[in-house]
């Protein structure tokens, strides 16, 4: 069996399985946020008029709270959102709540790895389609809906159909003008955003390996764009001592069999990736940052789960040390703690030099809810993870999704630039 | 089930035209059913019919886990997405919470049926009718699991 395999079938409680299975699977780590925790409330209050007691969960500590789509309150009913939250976790007694305002918060993927929410070998399920990411630490990580979270939150388990999966192996280190970023866009741009549906995504090979655990996140939250059910990478001695920085040394690690089976396996030359930009209105539209040399910027935006960890804003900083920016730039680091390293590091400096402004973290304008969302017609390269129509805003603007660097470098010049081209 | 057809042909429906980001923090359901589609089809509000049925391509559903996609459109009076595929996020909200039924059809019954025809829907038999072009068709039946939430009414009902 593969990783996956293995992890279900542990967690299934059976000795083996296989893909399409439909189990029943005890579940480790359950996560809502200000979206899909009201939405759980309100499936709470749905089946209380039905006659069910709901009295408690079926085990508070292993649920986390982020606070990350409409924070700081966009407006009355946010901020109610938000109140709805504080009273959940206070009569449900759910203590680690991450509280804007109150010391480390963030989006709820970034503060999953941050804080060593989840663990290696671990079956973690979130009220958010980017559950994905957390897959990178070598755990189960799938998203899941209000009703199914809800279900969890009483049940401690949900079916899962076993997925396959796709087998995507990197050989070689990445060169320094391409990011994970431009990798997982490329391999979109050739399954398309449903070529992994319902299929684990799984990132193999010496590339991973030579790869920080932050690029490796990247790699797994944009699985969601293709549809995947999950994104996942086998721990390591990194993954080890990533988490050990954090506190967290005591967990079960599960690795794929010698003889572990991949419905496909795909591979990819480091040495031979571009900067890549998918163009709007899909994640699958991709081109060479260097075939779009003429498309002319309205907004550059550094923020999300996908784009804003402390790496991705490094990145940033590199481009950005000692030039300026020629369209609107903002910034919003992804988690208090990244935001601190990069004050501590001096990368808010550079930011505030170059003339971008800097935010707090939010999911904010990668979903078009707030704090710099687009108008019509506006065109914005972001580092974030969707461009569908009206996804950061108006219908009619336009989103190029690219890497932190390609971002940054095309912030400096007004039209989307490859950084190799800087001058 | 018998309905008329709203049909979007079109691929990667997403969550995000199904119901914009900015809608996200009501759960007030019928407010969410006023913005249902609202992405793609300003005028959807104003002519779907209780019963109806949304026709689309491949992947409907795709991008965010936001329940409140299926929700939309239940609220609005749709009873089933007929669609080439189905996101996998999209296709178990709408079982998990029994809000409609996502019904997988082959590229001939998706080429056949046509905006505003009227279909007659029979899950037990697997078979689609439409009744203005005197054609019936065959769906692809819901797995077992599926089709057991389903008969249940929704996750919450359903006895493992």
């Amino acid at each position: 069996m593969n990783i996956t395999e293995k992890i279900l079938a542990r967690a299934a409680g059976k000795t083996s399985i296989s893909p399409d299975d439909v189990v029943f699977v005890n579940v480790d780590k359950v996560m809502v946020h200000d979206v899909s925790g009201p939405g759980v409330i309100a499936v709470f209050e749905k089946l209380k008029k039905k006659g069910m007691k709901i009295e408690k969960l079926w085990d508070a500590s292993k649920v986390w709270v982020a606070e990350d789509h409409f924070v700081p309150s966009a407006d009355m009913v946010s901020a109610q959102n938000i109140v709805l939250l504080s009273e959940f976790t206070k009569q449900f007694g759910i203590s680690k709540h991450f509280k804007y305002g109150m010391g480390q918060y963030g989006i709820c993927h970034t503060l999953s790895h941050e804080e060593a929410m989840v663990l290696p070998g671990e079956v973690y399920v979130g009220g958010d389609s980017h559950t994905n990411t957390t897959g990178a630490l070598g755990a189960f990580a799938a998203g899941l809906g209000h009703t199914d979270i809800a279900y969890v939150l009483l049940n401690g388990k949900i079916w899962f159909k076993v997925p396959k999966t796709l087998y995507f192996k990197l050989n070689g280190k990445l060169p320094n003008h391409v990011m994970a970023k431009d990798f997982i866009l490329k391999i979109i741009g050739d399954i398309g955003t449903d070529g992994a549906a319902y299929k684990t995504i799984q990132f193999g090979g010496n590339g991973i390996s030579e790869m920080s655990i932050e690029e490796r996140l990247t790699l797994t939250n944009m699985t969601t764009e293709a549809g995947a059910k999950s994104g996942i990478i086998e721990p390591d001695q990194k993954t080890r001592d990533y988490l050990d920085i954090r506190g967290a040394i005591k967990y079960d690690e599960v690795h794929s069999d010698i003889d572990a089976q991949y419905e496909e396996i795909y591979e990819y030359e480091a040495s031979e990736l571009e900067p890549i930009v998918a163009k709007p209105f899909s994640p699958e539209n991709i081109a060479e940052a260097r075939d779009l040399t003429t498309t002319a910027l309205d907004k550059a935006y550094i923020g999300s789960c996908t784009g804003a960890k402390y790496e991705d804003l490094q990145a940033v900083a590199r481009i950005l040390k000692g030039r300026h920016v020629k369209i609107r730039t903002e910034i919003l680091p992804a988690a208090i703690s990244i935001f601190r390293k990069a004050m501590d590091e001096g990368l808010i400096k550079i930011f505030m030099d170059a003339g971008a402004v800097v935010g707090p973290p939010t999911c904010g304008a990668c979903c078009g809810a707030h704090m710099g969302v687009l108008a019509k017609d506006e065109v914005c390269i972001s580092t974030t993870n969707r461009n569908f129509p009206g996804r950061m805003g108006h219908v009619e603007s336009k989103t190029y999704l690219a890497s932190p660097l390609v971002v940054a470098a095309s912030a400096v010049n007004g039209k989307i630039t490859d950084p190799r081209d800087l001058k | 089930m018998n309905g008329g057809v709203i049909k979007y042909e079109r691929d990667n429906i997403d969550t995000d035209v199904i119901i914009p980001g900015p809608y996200l923090k009501i759960h007030d359901y019928n407010e969410l059913a006023k913005h249902a589609m609202e992405g793609l089809d300003k005028d959807f509000h104003s002519k779907v019919k209780e019963g109806d049925f949304i026709v689309a391509g491949r992947n409907f559903g795709c991008g965010s886990s936001r329940e409140h996609a299926p929700i939309a459109l239940a609220y609005s009076g749709i009873k089933a997405v007929l669609a080439l595929s189905f996101a996998r996020i999209f296709y178990r909200n709408a079982v998990d919470g029994a809000f409609l039924l996502p019904i997988e059809i082959d590229e001939n019954t998706y080429n056949n049926i046509s905006d505003k025809d009227s279909l007659e829907i029979d899950t037990e038999k697997n078979e689609i009718k439409n009744l203005t072009k005197n054609q019936t068709y065959k769906m692809k039946p819901f797995s077992d699991l599926i089709g057991k939430i389903i008969a249940a009414g929704g996750l919450f009902n359903y006895k493992p």
